[in-house]
C-alpha cells in the first residue's frame, strides 16, 4: 500500500496546502511509501524537476513517479510506476481540507475488525498502540500513559493519560471512560488538550466523539 | 549571547526539577527569556512542578526526531510571559535521544532564548550525558550528606570529560547550589557542612537553598517556589542564585524564615 500524492496547478497553492497538512499532523508523511502521480499535471521536464526538488525540501520522500513522459524522466529520478489500484482516500486530520490532495491508498488491505483487551490498569510511561480495532482498558489509564487505537477506547477506570482513538483516520471512533481526567483526547488526528477542556467534565462519565471537525464530549448519565 | 545551563547532580531526589523550575522562573522574572527543558524521558515530572501538565501535545522527543516543530512543543508558561518549557515525552526512554536531534533543538533554542536551562535526570546514562553533553554552564545540585557529595563528584568528573566544552579543550563553568540545607542540624553534626561540602568537590558555591516546607508546597501546587512564595527563604535563595547566575555579586546568606509573632515568642523562651 502506497500513498499517491497529484499535484494540481497551481502548484504554489497546492504546494502550501501540502505545508498545512505537514503543520497540522507532523509526521504524516514520515515513513511512508510515496508515489507521485502527475498524470493530470503533464509537466515539462523542468517543471517535474522543480516539484520533486519541493517535495524533497519537504522531507518527502518519493519512492515512484506515475504519469509523466518518459522523455521527461531522468534516471536520478524516482522509478515511474503504473497499473496501481485506487483504494479510496486517506483523511487527513482536517477534512475539510482533505480533498485538496488526493491522497489515496493503492490497494487495502481489509485489516480485520480486532479489539484489544487489557484486564489490568495502564501504568504511567506505558503506551498501548492497537491500530487494529478497539481497546478496552479495565483498569485505570495512568497520567504520562496512553493509549492509542485505531477504533474506540473503552476505560472502565479512570481515564488520566491520552486516549487517541480512530488514528488510522477513523472518524467515527470514540472514546468512553467512566471517570474522566484524561489529559488528552484524540479522535482522527483532532485533539484537545486537558486544558482546552477546561473543568465541566472532571470526574465524571463521558462519550467523545467527532461531528464534523469538533470534538464533542457528553457525559453518559 | 544564550546560554546553555545543565541542572544535574548524579543522586535522584536532591532537588534538581525543583531548581531547574525556581531558577527558570527567577531569571524569566529578571527579565531575562528562559526555557526550560525536561531531559528526564520516561519519568518526567518538570511539567507538573510548573503546572504545565495539562498542556503537554507534543514532547522533546516529537522535537528531536523532526515529528513536530519546535514551537509546536514550546509551552509558554500562563503566569510569565517569557518562560517557557519543552517537555519530556513518559512513554518513550532516553534511546530516543540522539545527539544530533539534541544538537538542533538547543541550536535552534539559542536563537529565541537567552537561557536555556537542561534539567537532567538522575544518573550517569544516556539522558545525564545528553543534558550536559551541549552546555556551556552547569549547576551542580547537592545536598549535605554523604552520599549526594560523592554522587556530585562523579558528575563534576563527566563535566570535565565527557562535554562538547571538555573535548574542545575548553573549560566548563560549575557551580554548586547546595539545596535542603538547614543550619541547625549542619551546627549539631547530623549534616555536612558547607565548608565540608565546599571542601571535598572545590567549585563556586552559587547559593544555598534552606529546607523549607514552602518547597513542597509549592511543587504540589505546580508553581516553581519563586513565582509561588517570591518573599519564602528558599524564594529568596534561588532569587540571588539567579542574579549570580547572570554575574552580579551577591553577598552569600542562607535565608531564614520570617518567624512569626508566636514563633518569636517561642523562640525566645525555648532559649
Amino acid at each position: 500500500m502506497a500513498l499517491v500524492l497529484a499535484p494540481e496547478v497551481p502548484l504554489r497553492d497546492w504546494l502550501e496546502d501540502l505545508d498545512a497538512v505537514s503543520e497540522r499532523s507532523p509526521g504524516f508523511f514520515a515513513g511512508r511509501p510515496i508515489i507521485v502521480d502527475v498524470s493530470s499535471l503533464k509537466p515539462s521536464k523542468s517543471e517535474l524537476k522543480f516539484l520533486l526538488a519541493a517535495l524533497r525540501m519537504r522531507d518527502i520522500r518519493i519512492i515512484g513517479l506515475e504519469g509523466a513522459a518518459a522523455a521527461c524522466v531522468d534516471p536520478d529520478m524516482p522509478a515511474p510506476v503504473n497499473g496501481g489500484k485506487p483504494a479510496g482516500e486517506i483523511d487527513v486530520p482536517d477534512a475539510a481540507q482533505a480533498a485538496m490532495a488526493a491522497v489515496a491508498p493503492f490497494q487495502h488491505a481489509a485489516a480485520p475488525e480486532k479489539s484489544l483487551l487489557i484486564e489490568g490498569s495502564v501504568r504511567s510511561g506505558q503506551s498501548i498502540l492497537h491500530p487494529d480495532g478497539d481497546v478496552t482498558v479495565l483498569g485505570s489509564v495512568a497520567s504520562g500513559a496512553e493509549i492509542v487505537a485505531g477504533g474506540s477506547i473503552h476505560v472502565y477506570g479512570t481515564l488520566r493519560g491520552r486516549a487517541i482513538a480512530g488514528c488510522t483516520g477513523n472518524g467515527r471512533a470514540r472514546i468512553f471512560c467512566r471517570k474522566f481526567e484524561a489529559e488528552l483526547i484524540a479522535v482522527d488526528g483532532l485533539y484537545k488538550t486537558a486544558d482546552d477542556l477546561g473543568t465541566k467534565f472532571h470526574g465524571q462519565a463521558i462519550q467523545v466523539n467527532l461531528d464534523g471537525d469538533t470534538i464533542i464530549l457528553k457525559t453518559m448519565d | 549571547m544564550a546560554k546553555v545551563l545543565v541542572v544535574t547532580s548524579g543522586k535522584g531526589g536532591v532537588g534538581k526539577t525543583t531548581s531547574s523550575a525556581a531558577l527558570g522562573a527567577a531569571l524569566a522574572q529578571n527579565g531575562q527569556k528562559v526555557v526550560v527543558i525536561d531531559f528526564d524521558v520516561g519519568l518526567r515530572n518538570l511539567d507538573l512542578v510548573m503546572g504545565a501538565e495539562r498542556r503537554v501535545v507534543f514532547d522533546l522527543i516529537n522535537v528531536v526526531q523532526g515529528d513536530a516543530k519546535l514551537n509546536q512543543a514550546l509551552i509558554r508558561d500562563k503566569r510569565l510571559e517569557n518562560l517557557s518549557l519543552l517537555p519530556a515525552s513518559q512513554t518513550r526512554d532516553k534511546d530516543a535521544l540522539t545527539d544530533e536531534g539534541v544538537a538542533r533543538v538547543l541550536t535552534e533554542l539559542r536563537e529565541k532564548f537567552d537561557w536555556i536551562i537542561c534539567d537532567s535526570p538522575a544518573g550517569i546514562e544516556r539522558g545525564a550525558t545528553m543534558a550536559m553533553r551541549h552546555a556551556d554552564v552547569a549547576v551542580v545540585v547537592t545536598n549535605p550528606e554523604v552520599s549526594s557529595v560523592r554522587d556530585s563528584d562523579r558528575i563534576i568528573g563527566l563535566l570535565d570529560s565527557k562535554t562538547e566544552k571538555a573535548e574542545k579543550g575548553d573549560r566548563m563553568e560549575k557551580h554548586l547550589l547546595l539545596t535542603r540545607y538547614d543550619p541547625a542540624r549542619a551546627e549539631r553534626g547530623e549534616m555536612l557542612k558547607v565548608e565540608d561540602v565546599l571542601e571535598i568537590l572545590s567549585i563556586p558555591l552559587i547559593g544555598i537553598i534552606p529546607e523549607s516546607e514552602e518547597v513542597l508546597r509549592a511543587s504540589n501546587v505546580g508553581s516553581p517556589v519563586t513565582l509561588n512564595n517570591p518573599a519564602s527563604a528558599p524564594g529568596r535563595a534561588y532569587f540571588d542564585a539567579a542574579r549570580r547566575l547572570k554575574g552580579e555579586t551577591v553577598e552569600l546568606t542562607i535565608p531564614t524564615e520570617r518567624r512569626g509573632l508566636f514563633g518569636k515568642l517561642f523562640g525566645r523562651r525555648a532559649a
